[in-house]
């Protein structure tokens, strides 16, 4: 006798953000994933929706002094100082190795003036294994008195439109949490020409050490992570999913797919995993094994009918 | 490198604050050097958040429960106990579940077979000494200077001797050894010969002393250092050191997880301790 197994229908997984079809919505935050092949022995990255490299400048960044890192209640301060390769190495020594896998590769970039915004963007444009652009605008602009572009709506309209001029591919905008009104900034980067925005980056923060009276950092302040953050990005990205119409790449201290989940029902199309790669190299893994029995226990048969459903 | 969800097999207190786990650890007798560290997640649940580095003391095999199943591979670490991970480390017993990301960076080099190599651990830093000296006491003459506050934080220094390791001692209150600090004794023995090779691992200013004495004698130096890690392979940027050649104009930092934590002295900038080399870039990170 023929034993017939009963059909499960896998829920359809994949979603799509400014043109990007991805297999599913899953991808590591810029700046804890490496440039991939850090993570590669652990993690099958074909698995992913995509990949985010490591922040990337126009020339190498050295980053900050030591201490560079420290653990707080339910996530962890870091003042790394962007510290990076420089665009044209990525280019020649670590776009070669992302390029042997099937998801699409998007790059984090910043700058310190438009200019270097604007260089950055126009040589990441012109590689074809880039298939979009993450723009992470918490840097400070040090032709204004080093005021963070993110916190100022008109720093962010003029960037913003510069560098769109300098690329075609889909040019993601990476919110700062660090404002009073989150959905003037957003506004502000979706008129000035962005495809789809991202949030949140890390919340500032410090933390002391009593005995010693010395901030924990070198840097005195760095920028916080993991889940302590949660609650605060998913009211953010509710926010500013209210304010604009172009699609939302929610982030904050997402560990388990149950976290995932909340960013996709208030209304992310996708979202990305940092701090938990560090706890668990396979959590992008299981959060995407997760989201599956989630889906099949529900009866969802495609994920982007979660996605928005908040009933409020 | 792999991550085990593995368990605990034992845990023993082998000094006041000092324990000893022994870990089931599929694999790590054929992959672990001398040198090489795990990342330690205390256990499956938040928190602490983070997982712990923790250097690897011995590798080895013990009898599965029956004799039909293959021996258990099992990894030994030794931990002091100092903080919130530690102390949840203190409390676990056999079968306990944890996790191992390992084995991680580079271990120590060998060296010449026919030279004496000397072993220079501070407290705690004795650990990853071990499976070097287990390694390295077939080939060469092999001593360890040991030392530490007090006779508490000398431990396992026997089954170093029972390797055929020439040990001494020496303790800053004299409780147990000679008294005085374990570089005095390094002097010493350069002083009487120095076609030899050191290895160190222990608190920075004794690693500090230890690569001036070994500079004065042109004594090649390998050391193992320890930075704060978040997630022991290299994506963080967390847990550099300044290069050789660091300078506030030309920044050379290296990530002790993935190139280290094992460094040859000349790979490291000693001495001027500046810490000049702040980014221009303050706020973002
Ligand atoms: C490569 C390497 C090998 C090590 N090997 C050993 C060993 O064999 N035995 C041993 O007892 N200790 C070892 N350490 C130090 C050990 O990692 C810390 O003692 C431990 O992380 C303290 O955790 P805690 O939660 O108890 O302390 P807490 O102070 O509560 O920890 C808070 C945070 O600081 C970090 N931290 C605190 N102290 C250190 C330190 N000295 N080094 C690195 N991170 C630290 C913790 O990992 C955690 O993220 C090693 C460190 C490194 C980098
Ligand atoms: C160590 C570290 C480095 C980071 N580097 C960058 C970076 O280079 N560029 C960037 O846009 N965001 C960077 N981030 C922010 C993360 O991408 C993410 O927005 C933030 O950590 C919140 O997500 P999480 O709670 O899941 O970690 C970094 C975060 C951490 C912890
Ligand atoms: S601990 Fe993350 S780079 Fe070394």
């Amino acid at each position: 006798m023929i034993k017939r197994r009963k059909k499960i229908i896998r829920p359809r997984l994949s979603v799509n953000i400014a043109g990007m079809e991805l297999r599913n919505p899953v991808m590591p935050a810029s700046g804890t994933f490496g440039y991939g092949e850090e993570y590669a022995p652990y993690l099958d990255l074909n698995s992913l929706g995509a990949i985010v490299t490591k922040g990337l400048s126009l020339h190498p960044k050295a980053g900050n002094r030591t201490p560079r890192i420290c653990e707080t209640v339910s996530g962890m301060l870091n003042a790394i100082g962007l510290q990076n390769v420089g665009v044209d190495v990525f280019i020649k020594h670590k776009m070669p190795f992302l390029e042997q896998f099937d998801t699409p590769v998007i790059v984090n970039f910043f700058g310190n003036t438009q200019d270097e915004y604007a260089a950055v963007a126009e040589r990441l444009d012109a590689i074809s294994g880039v298939r979009a652009l993450e723009m992470n605008i918490s840097c400070p602009n040090v032709k204004h008195g080093g005021i963070v572009f993110g916190t100022d709506p008109k720093a962010i309209s003029s960037v913003v439109r510069q560098v769109r001029k300098k690329t075609s591919k889909p040019l993601i905008v990476k919110l700062t949490p660090n404002v009073t009104d989150i959905q003037v900034t957003a506004k502000a980067a979706e008129d000035a020409g962005a495809d789809a925005l991202s949030l949140i980056n890390t919340l500032t923060g410090m933390s002391v050490d009593v005995k010693t009276r010395r901030p924990r950092l070198a840097n005195t302040i760095g920028g916080l992570s993991g889940p302590a953050i949660r609650p605060i990005a998913v009211r953010l990205v509710h926010q500013v999913v209210q304010a604009v119409s172009i699609p939302v790449i929610g982030i904050g201290g997402i560990t388990r797919a149950m976290d995932a989940l909340e960013f996709l029902i208030v209304g992310a199309k996708a979202v990305q995993v940092g701090t938990a790669n560090f706890v668990d190299p396979h959590a992008m893994a299981t959060i995407l094994n997760e989201l599956e029995d989630f889906c099949l226990a529900e009866g969802i048969d495609d994920i982007n009918d979660l996605i928005g459903s908040l009933e409020v | 490198m792999k991550n085990h969800k593995t368990i605990v097999l034992s845990n023993q207190e082998i000094s006041p604050g000092y324990y000893r786990m022994r870990i089931l650890a599929p694999d790590y007798n054929k992959l672990a050097r001398p040198g090489q560290f795990v990342m330690f997640r205390v256990q499956r649940s938040l928190p602490p958040l983070l997982r712990r580095p923790f250097g690897i003391f011995r590798v080895g095999f013990m009898p599965a429960d029956c004799d039909t199943m293959p021996p258990k591979e099992f990894i030994e670490i030794i931990y002091k106990v100092v903080g919130s991970g530690t102390e949840i480390m203190q409390g676990l017993h056999y079968g306990d579940p944890v996790e191992l990301l390992g084995p991680l960076g580079q271990g120590f080099e060998f060296g010449e077979a026919d030279e004496e190599k000397i072993l220079v651990g501070g407290g705690i830093g004795l650990v990853p000494l071990y499976m070097l000296a287990e390694k390295m006491i077939d080939h060469s003459k092999v001593r360890l200077l040991m030392g530490g506050r007090t006779r508490d934080d000398i431990i396992t220094v026997t089954e170093f001797e029972r390797l055929g390791v020439e040990t001494y001692v020496s303790t800053e209150d004299g409780s147990l050894g000679e008294a005085g600090l374990v570089t005095q004794v390094l002097e010493k023995k350069l002083q009487e010969n120095n076609q030899v090779s050191v290895y160190a691992c222990g608190p920075m200013p004794m690693i500090e002393a230890v690569e001036k004495i070994c500079s004065a004698h042109r004594t090649p130096l390998q050391v193992s250092l320890e930075a704060l890690m978040a997630c022991g392979v290299g994506a963080c940027l967390g847990c550099v050191v300044k290069g050789a050649g660091h300078t506030q104009e030309q920044p050379s930092y290296l990530c002790t997880c993935k190139v280290g934590p094992v460094f040859h002295a000349r790979q490291l900038a000693w001495g001027s301790d500046d810490d000049a080399a702040a980014s221009d870039c303050g706020v973002c990170r």
